[in-house]
């Protein structure tokens, strides 16, 4: 496995990036065309319209990355006029097309001066830039009168382009030894098209899917004649079938090779987001990526690179630690974030490494508490490593991020749901103050798989390998005594459910044949197979009738009139032709119980109203001085804690203590710090930066029980008495004692449990990874969060009569864009009067001038996450008291 | 590969000349336009789907291809075949998938003259005048012409 750092230079990386624009740039040309053809036709059809702006939009944007400031002022000025069309303050005309088109071709000229030799021709474009600015600065009316100033052909691409002077271009073109840099540039200017510096030919993917398409058929027949060779000896097929079999493998191959990409495409644009990062956070980060080169299905390279880059994010942004805190660590104030890519059987593992601070295990296990993922029982029997995994989880994830402390975590789970869906594995390692490594195990294609082929109820299924962890032999039946194999383990029932023993632990299990109706049980006799399975952090077993072998197959998806079925991911034919459903362990973890495999997207907090909570609340019994039974919901403590009484300090007349690198305030309940047992217990609540300590004589015990206030509370500190235990207990107001330690406790974070309603927010933005990272984020914070996909959906739960405190929409979205959506939310209706806040990529002025001016009551950028928790603050406490 | 034939519409009935492959279904004679037939099929061993809707059969490899079987009989509302008989499928496709219906018996392919033909009688049961285009009177049969893209709009209705 080769291991060369591949940023080799910065030259490498700007050539990497050029030659990808104008491959996509040449592309949206070609649309480009086309769309401004049809938007001539049709000067109403305000998608293609966007279309046409965000094609023009996205060029400009990346000349300005690239440094070429030539095509970037061209494109500018196309978007300007663009832009006013598509804000209606300028209407379509033939005229304006024309110079639209100009532009265009003046943007394609470039385009091929630069494909041919590395660098922006010299020329001047004031005359079209001089046309198109005229047209953006005019009235509508005037435009739709009176002709748009005709304009001379663009002018054309400088024959004999001078040698490139854009610095950043020059670098690349000396430092790469590809043939089109070795060729003078003179001479390259001469030919009309761009020689290609190695040999290629572009390809649709359709093409190349086709092509997989039958060579994976191909390899099903071959398995076929395979399987039926076998059955006959010394026959005349045997050797030209060994050898159809041979090509047929290396075809597979190859074909496979034409949907391969190195996995450093998907790492393009993670230096510059590292660099980024550094600016901004005021660290010195440096990244090292290993085996850009290695290999994988373009597929699964699409669907990695999001959970990717956010994952690269989360390790500069959490991991690493400023210089200042590096030098006291004595660690080098550069903090490394390793990229590391290698095969590994039929997988494609990556590394992702900081040598950072770690995960703070204390932290996430605090957390795992306060949001009730876990017990302090459960806690305690669980390994460092059990508990960092925590961050894969929902609630924690986000919730952790608040308290910057323990660091990682926006949508860790977000991030492990996306590998999963792509049938691969997350772990992680980590050592606190030596830092964290992420191992990612991703499949190389989705394409062929291998299965395990099982019997259930005289039908046969395939069960992905990847998710198979072990085969168990067992038998249905406890009360027949042949116990004469005492390898065989007994499916024991609790009432009804049928569970296994397997190496001390109970392992829950479902039955196919009962899963699947297929109502044939017990035919197969006493025997069975239990087929352990990994379903997310959970392990389930599958019972089976029978196992087979295992087969390589060929997924294939099912029919759409079959897609509500969750339970299977697909289908395929075996090798004898049957065909055969493949079962998706996620789908039946999901079908057989609510609690496996589908962890919820909300983070669990604590019962809004402790008074009248109907259900059962876990509560913590704890007793203080008055030797006094005494209560408080288990999920608002964070953490319990016994410290040595030598440890509590006085600062100002209160007491206070060093925790965790921070003065905690100490109260106690009866006033008196004066126990004289050598430890001091202490209920420790936190939020954010935030603990306090709650001195207590004893804790108890936990309790479930319903929490009915039947005495309300006469002394301030409690809410009153409730039978909880069979006992009378008071039962603490967390909210006034937390007062007492922090006087603004509330005020900074509006909580649940702190009186007021939650706020309700309506999320509208078209990606569903953003929606799944924000919602939970936004649930972190206290809001409650309504998720659409777009603004139509979103003006349909208007009109439904739905209630929102706040809208958050994304901007750029297709169909009905951001900005058209704050128009129609303001041009009446219920919402009319909702504050509204415009997340967008590029927060520019003059987008937020219009955003404001369509009804955008704030503008953040996407990602910044306090951000838009300030804004949606801010937003709500202007709106509701007036 | 024949698409090309498919994807002309199969309003043959207005011109003068209709052709179709013709099969029975619990002894009523059926007509499809033979333009929307991919191929006629014998016994095929055909794999169930579990928890699909009822009128799914299940799915059947043909020539490589993952074809959904579509009993006719089900879909129709008509009483099962009897077990251990014979039956014989014809293969649409719809929406780049291909779907086979589940018959008793594929006869003869034929061509019938525009004349014969007329629409559903009102009084036709609601279930077949879903599926039907009309009806051919023929010596001494009738012949009832199903609309194969109302027969594969399961997913459509619920």
């Amino acid at each position: 496995m080769a291991s060369r750092p591949v940023w080799a230079s910065k030259g490498a990386f700007v050539d990497d990036l050029l030659s990808d624009f104008l491959t996509e740039t040449n592309e949206s040309l070609a649309e480009l065309d086309v769309a401004l053809v049809t938007l001539e036709r049709t000067p109403d059809d305000a998608e293609t319209l966007g279309f046409i702006f965000r094609l023009v939009h996205t060029i400009k944007g990346t000349c300005g990355f690239l440094g070429l400031p030539r095509l970037e002022r061209v494109a500018h000025a196309g978007e300007n006029v663009l832009g006013r069309l598509r804000d209606r303050t300028l209407i379509v005309t033939p005229a304006i097309v024309s110079q639209v088109l100009a532009c265009t071709d003046a943007i394609k000229a470039i385009v091929n001066a630069l494909g041919t030799t590395g660098a922006e021709p010299a020329g001047d474009d004031a005359e079209l830039i001089a046309a198109l600015n005229l047209t953006a600065s005019q009235d509508a009316k005037t435009v739709a009168k009176g002709p748009a100033p005709v304009l001379e052909p663009p002018p054309a691409p400088i024959e004999t382009p001078p040698r490139p002077t854009t610095e950043a271009l020059a670098e690349p073109a000396m430092a790469s030894e590809s043939p089109a840099a070795a060729t003078p540039a003179g001479q390259a200017a001469v030919q009309t098209t761009a020689p290609a510096p190695t040999q290629t030919i572009r390809v649709t993917v359709d093409v190349l899917e086709d092509l997989m398409t039958l060579v994976s058929e191909l390899v099903l027949t071959r398995n076929q004649l395979l399987q039926l060779a076998r059955n006959q000896e010394n026959s005349a097929f045997t050797v030209p079938l060994q050898r159809l079999s041979h090509i047929t493998s290396d075809l597979q191959e190859g074909v496979m090779k034409t949907r391969m990409q190195p996995i450093g495409n998907a790492w393009n644009k993670l230096p510059r987001l590292v660099r980024d990062l550094s600016h901004d956070m005021g660290k010195k980060i440096e990244l090292t990526m290993l085996g850009a080169e290695t290999e994988l299905d373009r597929q699964v390279l699409e669907l990695i690179k999001d959970p990717l880059t956010h994952m690269v994010r989360n390790s500069g942004d959490h991991g690493l630690e400023t210089p200042a805190e590096r030098r006291a660590a004595g660690k080098p104030e550069t903090g490394t974030i390793v990229l590391n890519a290698y095969h590994e059987g039929g997988y494609i593992i990556l590394e992702i490494s900081d040598d950072g601070r770690g995960l703070a295990v204390d932290r996430i296990r605090a957390k795992a508490l306060s949001t009730g993922l876990a017990t302090e029982a459960e806690l305690a029997a669980m390994t460092d490593g059990q508990i960092q995994r925590f961050i894969f989880r929902a609630g924690l994830s986000t919730a952790a991020t608040i308290s910057a402390v323990s660091g990682r975590g926006v949508g860790m789970d977000v991030v492990k749901t996306n590998i999963e869906k792509i049938g691969g594995t997350i772990d992680l390692k980590s050592t606190q103050g030596q830092g964290t490594m992420f191992t990612v195990k991703i499949p190389l294609t989705l394409a062929i798989v291998s299965a395990l082929i099982v019997e259930a109820g005289k039908e046969r299924f395939a069960i992905p390998q990847l998710s198979v962890v072990e085969l168990v032999r067992a038998r249905r039946d406890a009360t027949k005594d042949d116990r004469g194999d005492t390898g065989t383990s007994v499916i024991e029932r609790v009432n009804d459910t049928p569970v296994l023993r397997l190496r001390d632990r109970l392992l829950p299990l479902v039955s196919l044949t009962e899963l699947l109706s297929l109502g044939v049980e017990d035919t197969a006799g006493p025997a069975a197979h239990v087929v352990v399975a990994q379903v997310g952090p959970h392990m389930m077993g599958i019972i089976v009738d029978r196992v087979f072998d295992t087969e390589e197959i060929v997924v294939k998806p099912v029919a759409p009139i079959l897609r509500h079925v969750s339970m299977f991911s697909g289908n395929t034919i075996l090798g004898d032709g049957s065909v055969i459903m493949i079962l998706d362990p996620n789908g039946i973890a999901r079908a057989s119980s609510a609690g496996i495999g589908s962890e919820s997207k909300m983070p669990r907090v604590p019962a809004p109203d402790t008074r009248t909570s109907a259900g059962k609340t876990a509560m913590l019994l704890f007793r203080t001085g008055e030797n006094q039974r005494m209560a408080v919901p288990l999920g608002l403590v964070a953490r319990l804690e016994d410290i040595p009484r030598e440890r509590i300090e006085m600062s100002c007349g209160a007491p206070v203590t060093q925790y965790r690198g921070k003065l905690m305030p100490l109260i106690a309940i009866d006033g008196s710090a004066g126990q004289q047992a050598p430890t001091q217990p202490l209920l420790v609540f936190a939020d954010g930066e935030r603990t306090m300590g709650l001195m207590v004589d004893e804790i108890v015990d936990v309790i479930e029980d319903r929490l009915d206030i039947e005495l309300a509370g006469a002394r301030p500190g409690m809410l009153g008495t409730a039978v909880i235990g069979g006992h009378a207990t008071d039962v603490l107001d967390t909210g006034y004692w937390l007062m007492q330690a922090w006087e603004d406790w509330f005020r900074g974070v509006p909580r649940q449990g702190s009186g007021d309603s939650q706020k309700h927010i309506l999320l509208v933005d078209d990606s569903e990874f953003f929606r799944q990272l924000t919602v939970p984020m936004l649930g972190a914070a206290g809001f409650r969060v309504t998720a659409v996909a777009s603004a139509a959906d979103a003006l349909g739960l208007r009109d439904a009569g739905s209630i929102f405190d706040a809208i958050v929409s994304d901007i750029e979205m297709p169909g009905m864009d951001g900005v058209q959506f704050a128009r129609a939310v303001r041009a009446g209706g219920a919402w009319a009067a909702l504050p509204m806040v415009a997340m967008t990529a590029h927060s520019d002025m003059e987008h937020a001038r219009q955003g404001r001016e369509a009804g955008f009551t704030d503008y953040v950028a996407k990602f910044e996450r306090e951000a838009l928790i300030a804004s949606l603050r801010a937003s709500l406490a202007e709106a509701v008291p007036a | 590969m024949a698409t090309e034939l498919l994807e002309r519409p199969d309003t043959a009935a207005h011109q003068d000349v209709q052709v179709l492959v013709t099969l029975t279904v619990a002894g009523q004679l059926c007509g499809i336009p033979v333009l929307a037939v991919r191929d006629i099929l014998g016994e095929q061993t055909i794999t169930r789907i579990p928890l699909a809707p009822p009128e799914i059969a299940g799915s059947l490899n043909l020539r490589g291809r993952i074809v959904t079987a579509i009993d006719l009989r089900r879909r129709l509302r008509l009483p099962a075949a009897e077990a251990g008989k014979a039956r014989m499928s014809v293969v649409a496709e719809q929406g780049g998938e291909l779907y086979a219906l589940l018959v008793d018996q594929v006869s003869e392919v034929l061509s019938l003259d525009a004349s014969l033909f007329e629409r559903n009688p009102p009084t036709l049961d609601k279930i077949w005048a879903g599926f039907s285009t009309g009806i051919f009177r023929l010596d001494g049969r009738l012949l009832v012409v199903l609309d194969v893209c109302r027969l594969l709009a399961l997913s459509t209705e619920e």
